[in-house]
């Protein structure tokens, strides 16, 4: 009896939980915006959400074109971006404004997070003691300091000419040097400025300091959160808690962390330092589980594709094996379909389709046509005239005929085509990670974005072995698909 | 005898060049027919015209006074058999799926199927066991043996054969020959055969049509042909094809 009584407890708790409202926190490709996102989706998790974290699905205009259109609830943005690429506004805009104009497209922002990431100079710090310097027009006594600054930054509208101009800073030696590079140069004392960016995680590591900007130059990289209005309140309200809460030396170490340990979920966990209330290690799933996900997802966009390009694609090759104008546009234009490079597609379908697994399927539908319709069709013109003729001769119906006679003896063709498409789509598949769709490409291009080869493994190994296995597993099929005479042809 | 098939007209042009000049031609039931001539001389075309495979140019093709066209071509085509040169039989289907496809398809009684099976196997001289066999694993006298049992399945009104012996080698082709006239006869089957060797229209057919340059030089038996020739050529073509016994 107590027995059952648990198990009704334990039911309903079961339906209690699964009952949580799921809410999807998206995140930009680069380090402090997972961190941000997975502070967001811890916060989340303790008010009783269910949480996605859809990670580094792009720009941007991704993950703009994603909250309005409802595949994402909430994600990190800086009001500088805002006002710039989003509301493309060229005036000063308050925070007020900001709101204003994003409640248009039912979005809302928050309070500010705290901290400005920003462009920034910095200097070694015992240095900048020594000489005195604390703010950028601290610079004009020092003009033969060694300065280093990235190529964008020197090129920039608001890099160094208007810069040095609003400063009047007349630096004797000024020179273009690679990002990482320029690190190490300050810090062995080659450079004694760079530019930066105000929360970038090295600051930290070399001992840095910021210098202030005091006479305003740089424009305002706030950071907040982006919500859809129709979000539920409660979890507006919760991710509205953040704001305040983040300091530019709380994110330079969250930043620091997360690169050290390519562990966003630990580094948000630092946030959250001296709070009890949960295990870090528990919200970070394990490598394996990881992989056995993004692996699913994959089959799943190569899978659908695949099918589609099957239904389409055989009709379309049969059409394409009959001479005439319409075979020639059909192969043409899946040909031409071919050629475009899969970035370029990608693009293309976002605009009109969004970002969501549909569009990845779409694109993969399409580049696995080609094979598809050309190895049908080249199938049964392959077919001998002879063959073909007694097949007619013998009065079946032109579909009948088809089925019986002529499919079958194209069919070793026509697998053959489906199979490279098959291999091509699992490969091709990796690339739906630049749009949020999931897969074996969300690790690789997650670690081509942070330099992290053991990431990059996560998705390209199983990739690899995936397209092996379906290479098998395909010529397996063939013993069963493909007639046994035609089998025995081959073999003789 | 009311005539099975007849060409009135008829012709074949293939990008200006005439494969078949206006021909006519009766074909009468249950007699054997030799189309024969030199390569190229437009005996192929005019089967082809007769089985659809082919639409004249110019003047019509009939079946028992019908014209062949796009709507009763199906039906027509179910009343004729069909086999040629390396029996055309599809590669992907055993023996007996080539020989039960037409009846399957068309969801005949299979007992009496079954029955006209094994009569078939009995009068092509075709091993029971063969018909399990694929295509490739046939000699090539098994492979004619069981595209003319595909033919004849159905009990076509005519049976249409294209050089179906050429590629066989000259022992089980003399055997074949002698087999084909005791069926033909044994079924008083109308036989519309393609062949350039004159000693094996001669041996199987009633009345021999030699061609030339898409013409019909002479249509008559072979005592016509040899005694009577039409033109030079005819007796120039019977000559050419010299017996052994003469070297």
């Amino acid at each position: 009896m107590i027995r059952l009584l648990l198990l009704t407890a334990l039911l309903v708790l079961s339906c209690e939980l699964h009952a949580a409202q799921t809410v999807v926190v998206g995140s930009k490709k680069f380090t402090e915006s997972y961190v941000l996102a997975e502070i967001a989706k811890r916060k989340l998790t303790q008010s009783g959400f269910d949480v996605v974290h859809k990670q580094g699905m792009g720009g941007t205009i991704i993950l703009w074109q994603a909250i309005k259109g409802g595949d994402i609830d909430f994600y990190p943005e800086y009001t500088g971006t805002i006002v710039e690429e989003i509301l493309k506004s060229r005036a000063k805009l308050t925070s007020a404004d900001m709101r204003r104009e994003l409640r248009r497209f039912k979005i809302g922002m928050t309070e500010e997070l705290g901290f400005n990431n920003t462009y920034a100079l910095v200097m070694r710090r015992e240095q900048a003691k020594k000489l005195g310097i604390e703010s950028i027009s601290d610079l004009r006594k020092h003009p033969d300091l060694q300065v280093g600054l990235t190529h964008e930054f020197l090129n920039r509208q608001d890099g160094w000419g208007p810069l040095s101009r609003r400063y009047n800073l007349h630096m004797a030696n000024v020179r273009g040097v690679e990002h990482t590079i320029g690190y190490s140069a300050l810090a062995n004392g080659s450079l004694d400025v760079k530019d930066a960016y105000s929360t970038d995680a090295k600051i930290a590591e070399y001992n840095l300091i910021v210098l202030k900007d005091d006479l305003g130059f740089f424009p305002q990289y706030k950071a907040v959160f982006l919500y859809r209005l129709s979000a539920p309140e409660k979890a507006i309200q919760t991710v509205e808690s953040l704001s305040g809460t983040i300091s530019e030396e709380k994110m330079i170490q969250l930043n620091a962390e997360a690169e050290r340990t390519k562990n966003y979920a630990r580094a948000a966990g630092l946030y959250f330092a001296g709070d009890h209330t949960g295990n870090v290690a528990d919200l970070q799933p394990s490598v394996a589980s990881q992989i056995g996900h993004w692996t699913l997802q994959h089959l799943r966009l190569v899978g659908i594709s695949l099918i589609l390009a099957v239904i389409a694609g055989i009709p379309l090759g049969i059409a394409a094996s009959r001479p005439g104008p319409l075979s020639q546009t059909i192969l043409g234009v899946t040909g031409v379909v071919q050629t475009i490079p899969s970035l370029a597609l990608l693009a293309v379908l976002v605009p009109l389709m969004g970002i969501k697994p549909q569009t990845a399927i779409l694109a993969l539908f399409l580049y696995s046509l080609l094979p598809i319709v050309r190895n049908t069709a080249s199938g049964l013109q392959d077919i001998p005239t002879p063959l073909r003729e007694s097949a007619s001769a013998l009065g079946l119906e032109p579909l009948a005929c088809l089925r019986k006679v002529l499919l079958p003896m194209a069919s070793r063709s026509i697998l053959a085509g489906i199979k490279t498409s098959a291999v091509i789509n699992v490969g091709t598949a990796t690339l739906a990670a630049l749009i949020g769709a999931g897969g074996l490409g969300t690790p690789i291009i997650s670690g081509l974005d942070l330099a992290d080869a053991g990431l990059i493994m996560q998705g390209a190994l199983p990739a690899a072995a995936l397209a092996l296995i379906v290479q098998w597993a395909f010529d397996f099929c063939d013993r069963y698909l493909i007639p046994k005479g035609l089998r025995l042809q081959r073999a003789i | 005898m009311a005539a099975i098939i007849e060409l009135r007209g008829a012709s074949k042009t293939f990008d200006d060049t005439p494969a078949l000049h206006p021909t006519d031609l009766t074909f009468e039931r249950s007699r054997t027919t030799a189309l024969i001539g030199p390569s190229g001389c437009g005996k192929s075309t005019l089967l082809r015209l007769i089985v659809g495979l082919l639409s004249p140019s110019a003047g019509d093709v009939l079946f028992e006074g019908e014209r062949l066209s796009d709507d009763n071509l199906l039906q027509i085509r179910r009343r004729m058999g069909y086999v040629i040169q390396d029996g055309g039989l599809f590669p992907h289907l055993s023996a007996r799926q080539n020989v039960m496809l037409m009846p399957n398809h068309l969801h005949l009684d299979s007992a009496e199927m079954k029955q006209r099976l094994g009569e078939l196997c009995e009068l092509t001289h075709l091993p029971e066991d063969a018909l399990e066999r694929y295509p490739v694993e046939l000699s090539g006298g098994q492979r004619q043996r069981v595209s003319l049992m595909r033919a004849l399945m159905l009990k076509p009104d005519v049976l249409l054969l294209d050089e179906p012996l050429a590629a066989l080698d000259p022992l089980v082709r003399t055997s074949l020959q002698t087999q084909l006239k005791e069926i033909f006869q044994r079924l008083r089957q109308t036989v519309i055969m393609v062949t350039h060797d004159m000693a094996e229209a001669a041996y199987l057919a009633d009345t021999i049509v030699l061609l030339d340059s898409g013409r019909i030089v002479q249509s008559g038996s072979f005592q016509d042909l040899r005694e009577r020739p039409a033109a030079p050529f005819v007796s120039e073509f019977i000559s050419a094809q010299r017996a052994l016994v003469q070297i």
